[in-house]
């Protein structure tokens, strides 16, 4: 009786304790991501204005703002959704559609995970030594949109292949047996179905990508001045603060504080927008 | 007469053309999955190989890192790399479990979703603010207060003593893995809730109704049923970890100098490729080609590895 009534209470204490300890490491991880968070807010704010969207990057001490960067985080990150796109969403058809079943189909969903979590830096080196050395070692804007298209690549396939995967066989039955053929149903029957949530896969990788930093700097490199020359090296936001941020100049620090806050609200505005695609078109499917 | 079947249109056999060719673009572009996959190893090899052929073993034996010299042993940057991402597992891996335990079966259900989604969001944000963080704000706290508590308290123990001595200097591998820690807790608490939403109802119930706690039903029944894919969730972010950049590069303070000291400045690999890159020159690019090569290959067996894991739990489900 004493025995068993012990062991309650042990039992009783352990779970106390263990949810104590959860609790509290909830919010040891909330507080530091709202530290980081608060930070970001109370020294990028006051620093974003007009000038940012105006002016190119200043020399230390003098005025300035982000737009070369801006320009060329834009054009990197378009070219680079542009290149990766189209092949990851025929990767990922043909995972779906065809290799499915097959050993070949696993061996590439394998291979296209690892990808997914490959370390950034990987691919930038991947694509300095496959690219950027072979084209006589300059740096260009194409090689930066060729690496961050590295990184759309695999997440783009993901999703195509798993949104495609949810698409009900009876669609694909019925429009087969009407005597339509493969392509015609994939491009009109099933990318129609699927379509919010490849938009979705799409809309994650560019959020992913607008960040990136290690893999442009040893492909797009950075430039201090305004380009839009695709064939030269070309600067981003991410360079630009990674250059800024530990420079110990006080206006370069507070231009790369600003440049956090855009970043992360870009990325934050363009995942909630994803979010929210997925939401109102999953009642459609079930 | 046998019955045959009408012939074939134009029509039919453009289309069948079509639907081949169709076919072929995408197993083409299922290939270029793979290829990109081999590219990237055998291209930094490829890029790396006059240094290798050069150092031999000691490029992996050696501590002596000195491009002026011409000299590459790049036992520091490995090192640090193990390390860094071993302090933010030993970090994040608990808090994870306590947050996905938290969130699965303490939590109110009413907070459950809001607090799930802000950690997902979390997760999105660039490492580089991470970094920036860690160098603004992490480092001085670290300088002014830790390292010194540290030093003095900790330091002259026997034997772990040696590993938080030092000045206060706040860049080091301590304050690297703490931020990397802060960085893979949302990612891996993300993976961990996800495969334990995955556990049956009814064991849950079933355990509940025999009088199970919350505890009991998270460790015995939960934990037992998602090992595998918790254990691969945690490989996932030990493969953040140990290939992250930027995070890193802001607070390990880049001494290519072995240290066995946490508080001191220390390198890793990506932090050291990162870092010197732009003014190395033919030589050391190769080196740092190289060590990109080696950073590929641990992280390719630690993803692999996690993927089997996590492969699985979606054995296990579809199996039932």
């Amino acid at each position: 009786m004493s025995a068993s009534t012990s062991l309650y209470r042990r039992r009783r204490l352990v779970n106390a304790v263990a949810i104590v300890l959860a609790c509290a490491a909830a919010l040891f991880g909330l507080a530091f991501l709202a530290w980081i968070l608060w930070t970001l807010l109370s020294k990028g704010l006051a620093n974003l204005n007009l000038a940012l969207f105006t002016q190119d990057q200043p020399p230390p001490l003098e005025e300035g703002g982000l737009r070369n960067a801006i320009v060329g985080s834009l054009m990197m990150c378009g070219m680079g959704v542009l290149i990766g796109t189209p092949l990851g969403i025929a990767a990922g058809t043909w995972l779906a559609e065809v290799g499915n079943n097959r050993r070949l189909g696993t061996v590439v969903r394998f291979v296209n995970d690892i990808l997914l979590s490959a370390p950034s830096i990987v691919l930038g080196l991947f694509v300095y030594a496959a690219f950027v050395m072979q084209t006589g070692g300059n740096f260009s804007a194409i090689g930066g949109a060729l690496a961050l298209a590295f990184i759309v690549l695999p997440v783009v396939v993901r999703t195509t292949d798993e949104m495609l995967r949810l698409v009900p066989v009876q669609m694909r039955e019925a429009a087969l047996s009407l005597g339509v053929p493969q392509w015609k149903v994939t491009m009109q029957v099933l990318y129609r179905s699927a379509l919010p949530g490849i938009v979705t896969g799409i809309l994650l990788a560019l959020a992913r990508i607008s960040g990136e930093t290690a893999p442009l700097l040893f492909t797009a490199f950075g430039n201090e001045f305004f380009s839009l020359d695709p064939t030269g090296a070309m600067s981003a936001v991410p360079l630009v603060m990674y250059k800024f941020a530990g420079s110990g100049y006080e206006n370069w620090e507070r231009l790369a504080w600003a440049g956090a806050l855009l970043v992360t609200l870009f990325v934050l505005a363009i995942s909630l927008g994803a979010r929210a695609i997925l939401l109102r078109n999953k009642p459609a499917h079930d | 007469m046998t019955t045959l079947a009408p012939p074939a249109s134009a029509r039919d056999i453009a289309d069948a053309r079509a639907d081949r060719r169709f076919r072929w673009i995408l197993t083409a572009t299922a290939l270029f999955v793979l290829v990109t996959l081999a590219g990237a190893a055998l291209s930094m090899l490829w890029g790396g190989r006059s240094v290798l052929a050069h150092e031999g073993l000691d490029f992996f034996l050696s501590s002596d890192w000195n491009p002026v010299e011409d000299k590459y042993g790049a036992l520091v940057p490995i090192y640090g790399t193990i390390v860094t991402a071993v302090i933010a597992m030993l970090i994040a891996v608990p808090v994870s479990f306590g947050i996905a335990f938290f969130l699965t079966e303490v939590a109110p259900r009413w907070l459950r979703t809001p607090i799930g989604t802000a950690i997902e969001l979390l997760a999105g944000i660039p490492s580089i603010i991470y970094g920036m963080w860690g160098f603004f704000v992490l480092m001085p706290v670290m300088r002014e207060h830790l390292i010194p508590w540290l030093d003095a308290h900790v330091g002259p123990l026997p034997v772990v003593g040696a590993l938080f001595r030092g000045p206060p200097i706040g860049a080091g591998m301590l304050t690297s893995g703490i931020v990397l820690s802060i960085m893979v807790i949302p990612f891996i608490s993300s993976v961990m809730r996800e495969v334990f939403l995955t556990v049956p109802a009814r064991l849950k119930e079933s355990a509940y109704a025999l009088g199970a706690t919350k505890w009991e039903v998270s460790w015995d029944i939960v934990l037992p049923y998602t090992r595998s894919a918790v254990i691969g969730g945690v490989f996932l972010g030990l493969g953040r970890a140990l290939g992250e950049t930027m995070a890193v590069a802001f607070v390990i303070g880049n001494s290519v100098s072995f240290t066995a000291s946490l508080l001191e400045p220390s390198t890793t690999i990506a932090a050291l490729i990162a870092n010197d890159f732009g003014e190395a020159t033919e030589q050391y690019r190769s080196a740092l080609l190289l060590l990109g090569f080696v950073l590929f290959i641990v992280t390719f067996v630690v993803l692999a590895l996690a993927r089997l894991m996590l492969l699985n739990l979606s054995r296990k489900e579809g199996n039932r």
